[in-house]
């Protein structure tokens, strides 16, 4: 168990540190010259050559990275280009608002997720069953911030339920932790329905129903705790997924989120707030399937033998 | 390693023998409702794109990128439907309903040349990493990891500043894609490449998972005891028992394609204006949108209906192929 668990985190680490170097290639192969980004359009030469020099801008790529990744070592992420602010408190700043927000996301569509693949799996096949896969079908199709917009003009804009835009604390999370709900129910519901579907095939739920259980207790006590065990895996994976549409979400309700950051820092060519972004999210993913692993191997026993 | 599923794409192959027969198969795929409805929308939205040109020639659709002096009100505003203007115009005066028609253009083909890409990619380091194993199968899955823990947007935020302008060169002289008529700018093959490049990592575990059990199964071991090269064990006796699999990611990663396609056009980093793109048009809608919102809602349903449309083949298709788990 111990052994498994420095393997994990020896890749995780690993994994990391390769998302770290790659995404540095990819952001300092921008055209543009950050200098100019930094200092303004109507800096003096002087100036540029200062600034070239405080951030290394003269030296090759393969320089800039060793400086980068000993800078990351001292667990520093550097300062803004635009701001100067450091890129560590710009992101801790922001962070409550997404991690509530996605909590609040995957809260709300299990929720409803779980129900609905139970009752899909009790009338596979029905008409029940098909409708709730068109619905599925079309939940996953829809562009965030498309439905965003459009849940925000009528919801907010026009009914007035939730606030349009910007933060006021958990009010303002509502309507777009609805959005992202909404995205990712017809998943969710279609993988609890297959799972479903195969554990109510299976011995333990005949010998449950002989032993005169009633049908909820069945369906819910027995069957649906087994047909969980594998969508811990997926929520585990799907956090990239997950901060993809927080991304678009945050942008579209004006919240002050990681998402927005990005998304900023992206268009201002503020490289260190890129790589932080960046890194930030492969390392919340990085940990999350980590922490799923071992949750995993907790839930179910059975897996220790394997590996 | 808790290496369970990776996706809900379960496997037709190892488990259901004899194999059904071609015939059946045919049926199975003619007579399932979703792909039926699926591989229709997909068809008109198809025959739309192509007749788009023609279809402007003989004055039944404006131009997409030409703006009417008529088309903004005395104020300024885009103009509301009438008959002239079937879905109005946007804020430059242009006809909404014909970008969106041309928009399919640049989506469908964005899309198709991405999937494909994708495709390429995840298909070859899945059966690579599943028919090697070992050391090879450790470092693929581990990359194939690293660039599952990153989001794709933002992935492809990075790589559309990376390939902006550059890349229009290192595509091969053969790989023209006039044939489609579509003025090719800049934007549509970096565009693709990098849309391609972000989403093949989905397909491989998928992938490996399928060619790890068709690997030992005795039709292989048969073949290799004859003498089969591994090319010709890969060429010959995997890949077309994992093909079904593939054609069933393809058609949902159309579907992913498209919608990164508009996402990365919403952000302004897709196709370059004045292409008429979904996403850019959204984009450009939005301050809009109270006064006309149709130039918002146009083309945000052509993106629903045609991702819906890929989603609906690709479960249909799964269903078919794959009849074990839906009786």
């Amino acid at each position: 168990m111990l052994a498994h668990f420095l393997t994990r985190l020896f890749w995780s680490a690993l994994t990391l540190l390769a998302t770290a170097v790659l995404v540095f290639f990819l952001v300092n192969a921008v055209p543009g010259d950050v200098a100019r980004v930094i200092a303004g359009p109507k800096a003096s030469p002087a100036v540029l050559q200062q600034i070239r020099k405080r951030y290394h801008l003269n030296d090759p790529v393969i320089v800039r990275l060793g400086y980068y990744l000993l800078q990351l070592a001292h667990g520093d992420l550097g300062h803004s280009f635009v701001t100067d602010q450091p890129v560590a408190q710009a992101l801790l700043t922001r962070l409550p608002v997404t991690a509530a927000l996605s909590a609040m996301a995957v809260v709300l569509w299990m929720l409803i997720a779980m129900p609905l693949g139970v009752l899909t799996a009790k009338y596979a096949g029905s008409w029940i069953d098909r409708g709730a896969l068109v619905a599925a079908t079309l939940s996953l199709s829809l562009p965030a911030f498309w439905l965003a917009r459009m849940l925000q003009y009528s919801l907010a804009y026009k009914l007035g339920w939730f606030p349009v835009a910007g933060f006021h604390g958990f009010v303002s999370l509502l309507l777009p932790g609805i959005t992202l709900a909404l995205l990712f129910i017809g998943y969710y519901s279609r993988l609890i329905h297959t799972n479903m579907v195969e554990v109510l095939d299976s011995p333990f739920v005949r010998a449950a129903r002989a032993k005169g259980a009633s049908e909820a207790a069945v369906l819910f006590k027995h069957a649906l705790p087994n047909a969980l065990i594998p969508v811990v895996t997926i929520l585990g994976m799907d956090v990239a997924s997950l901060l993809g549409g927080v991304l678009f979400t945050e942008n579209v309700f004006a919240l002050p989120g990681i998402g927005k950051l990005a998304v900023q820092s992206v268009f201002n060519l503020d490289v260190p707030m890129i790589m932080g972004t960046v890194l930030l999210s492969a390392t919340a993913v990085v940990t999350i399937n980590l922490v799923v692993d071992l949750l995993y191997r907790w839930i179910d026993p059975r897996i220790k033998q394997a590996c | 390693m808790a290496e369970t599923i990776a996706a809900p794409v379960s496997n037709p192959v190892s488990e259901r023998s004899p194999p059904a027969g071609r015939k059946q198969v045919d049926s199975a795929l003619l007579n399932n409702r979703l792909v039926q409805v699926g591989a229709g929308i997909i068809l008109i939205l198809t025959l739309l794109a192509i007749a788009a040109p023609t279809l402007t020639r003989i004055g039944v659709l404006h131009e997409p990128i030409h703006q009417d002096t008529n088309g903004l009100d005395a104020d300024g505003m885009p103009r509301p439907p009438s008959a002239h203007y079937l879905l109005g115009t946007d804020n430059l005066g242009r006809d909404v309903l014909s970008r969106v028609v041309y928009g399919a253009r640049v989506s469908l083909t964005i899309g198709t040349a991405a999937m494909l890409t994708a495709t390429l990619i995840g298909v070859t380091v899945g059966l690579v990493a599943g028919f090697y194993g070992g050391k090879l199968d450790l470092g693929l899955m581990r990359f194939t990891d690293m660039n599952l823990s990153l989001p794709a947007i933002l992935l492809a935020i990075a790589f559309a500043g990376l390939m902006d302008g550059k890349v229009v060169h290192l595509h091969p002289a053969w790989l023209h894609w006039s044939f489609l008529d579509i003025r090719l700018q800049r934007g549509m093959v970096s565009v693709f490449l990098i849309i391609g490049f972000v989403c093949w990592p989905g397909m491989v575990r998928v992938i490996r998972g399928q060619v790890l059990s068709i690997r030992e199964r005795d039709f292989v071991q048969a073949a290799r005891a004859l003498g089969a090269s591994d090319a010709r064990l890969i060429s010959r006796h995997i890949l077309p028992n994992v093909l079904p699999t593939v054609i069933v990611l393809a058609a949902m990663n159309t579907a992913n394609t498209i919608m990164l396609e508009a996402g990365l056009g919403y952000l302004g980093i897709g196709v370059p204006p004045p292409a008429p793109t979904w996403g850019g048009m959204i984009a450009d809608g939005q301050p809009y949108f109270i006064a006309a919102p149709l130039i918002v809602i146009a083309p945000g349903l052509a993106i629903v209906i045609t991702v819906l449309a890929f989603n609906l083949l690709g479960q249909g298709l799964q269903e078919a192929l794959d009849p074990k788990h839906h009786p």
